[in-house]
């Protein structure tokens, strides 16, 4: 006879899982289990994923980035416990929103920078002193960071910052002007300096 | 390397849920599921990476689902409910409600036998490995289960196909 998982599946199995989920992360991040909660935006600089441990946000991820290969580097770097849980992600899905609504200069977020460490995480820390609307040459910065001749290596920390557009490495651009590589492509850098620039 | 949580919900939420339908009834399904995958979460960091997934979340459905049941035993609560939602997916030909009927019907070893083989898809020594016994015993509660659906389930004997 033919019994197969179909005959007991239901037509409203998809709303059923759907709230199944909510549930899930609801109730994880209640028994301290929810090591990586994220969620994804859209926004001008296409879909933003966003992600935060229980001591903050530690990564904001381009679509080019990859956001499968995002949630698999958070699962061995972080925990394997990652669920996509919007709730904890709710106050920086609204300040993003109002940063790229132009209604918004500074974010006020808890950040977990443990995905960067050493010189990376330094200049990282630092980054968020370039305040909206201006901007930095790399050379600039390795000197803000004590370390003149760190040049190549704050372009690195620029490149592998885990929290684009909240810690703003667009703000940093190449000697001569132009703007440099961007982990979210040089669109993108585009697009966030002529946001700030309009204000 | 282990991927995240996220991924075993989406792969295998679906079948957790039937199983979770076959063996407590639709009605605890839900409960059970969500003790589920909390419990699977809770436990993931330690599962060996090459370990296979679904029949690790079976597995612990099968514990839980155990817990549904007893607790239920210890509450007047009819025994075997439908689900509340008919299936729009039945075999043709068959009210939805019947093969509800007859799987709850069927005795505990053999609805988890058949649940875990015909819904899930596990392979009998796992099956075994989740139920207690041999691979053979497994088999046999499978088949007497399906044996059983097919006396008491007019769809299926009206189809009369071989398993």
């Amino acid at each position: 006879m033919n019994i197969s998982a179909g005959d007991f599946a239901s037509a409203t199995d998809t709303d059923t899982l759907s709230r199944l989920r909510d549930r899930l992360g609801l109730a994880a991040e209640a028994e301290g289990l929810l090591d990586v909660a994220y969620t994804t935006i859209d926004s001008p600089v296409g879909t933003l994923l966003l992600a935060a441990t229980p001591k903050g946000l530690v990564r904001v991820a381009y679509d080019i980035e990859d956001h499968d290969r995002v949630l698999d580097t958070l699962s061995r770097r972080i925990s394997p416990r990652v669920l996509r849980a919007p709730r904890r992600l709710e106050v920086a899905a609204r300040e993003l929103g109002e940063y790229f609504g132009g209604q918004r200069q500074v974010f006020d977020l808890p950040l977990d920078l443990s995905l960067s460490t050493g010189f990376r995480q330094l200049v990282q820390r630092r980054l968020p002193e370039i305040g909206y609307g201006q901007t930095r040459t790399y050379g600039q910065v390795a000197q803000l960071v004590g370390n003149p001749r760190a040049v190549r290596a704050v372009g690195t920390a620029c490149a592998t910052n885990p929290l684009p557009v909240v810690v703003p490495c667009h703000r940093v651009l190449k000697a001569d002007g132009t703007p440099g590589g961007y982990v979210g492509g040089p669109g993108a850098k585009k697009t966030l300096l002529l946001l700030e620039a309009a204000a | 390397m282990k991927q995240p949580f996220e991924q075993l919900v989406e792969q295998h939420g679906g079948t957790v849920l039937r199983v979770c339908r076959v063996i407590v009834g639709g009605h605890d399904a839900e409960d059970a599921w969500s003790e589920t995958f909390l419990a699977a979460m809770r436990a993931y960091p330690d599962l060996p990476d090459d370990a296979n997934a679904e029949a690790w979340l079976v597995t612990i459905a099968h514990r839980k689902a155990i817990d549904v049941l007893r607790a239920r035993k210890r509450q007047p609560a009819p025994v075997g409910d439908i689900p509340e939602a008919p299936t729009t997916l039945g075999v043709p030909g068959a009210e939805d409600g019947d093969l509800w009927r007859a799987v709850a019907a069927l005795p505990e070893k053999q609805r988890q036998a058949v649940a875990y083989h015909y819904v899930a898809g596990l392979a009998y020594a796992e099956i075994a490995g989740i139920l207690g016994g041999t691979t053979d015993a497994a088999r046999r509660a499978a088949a007497d289960g399906v044996k059983n659906l097919r006396k008491n389930y007019p769809g299926a004997a009206a189809e009369g196909a071989p398993s």
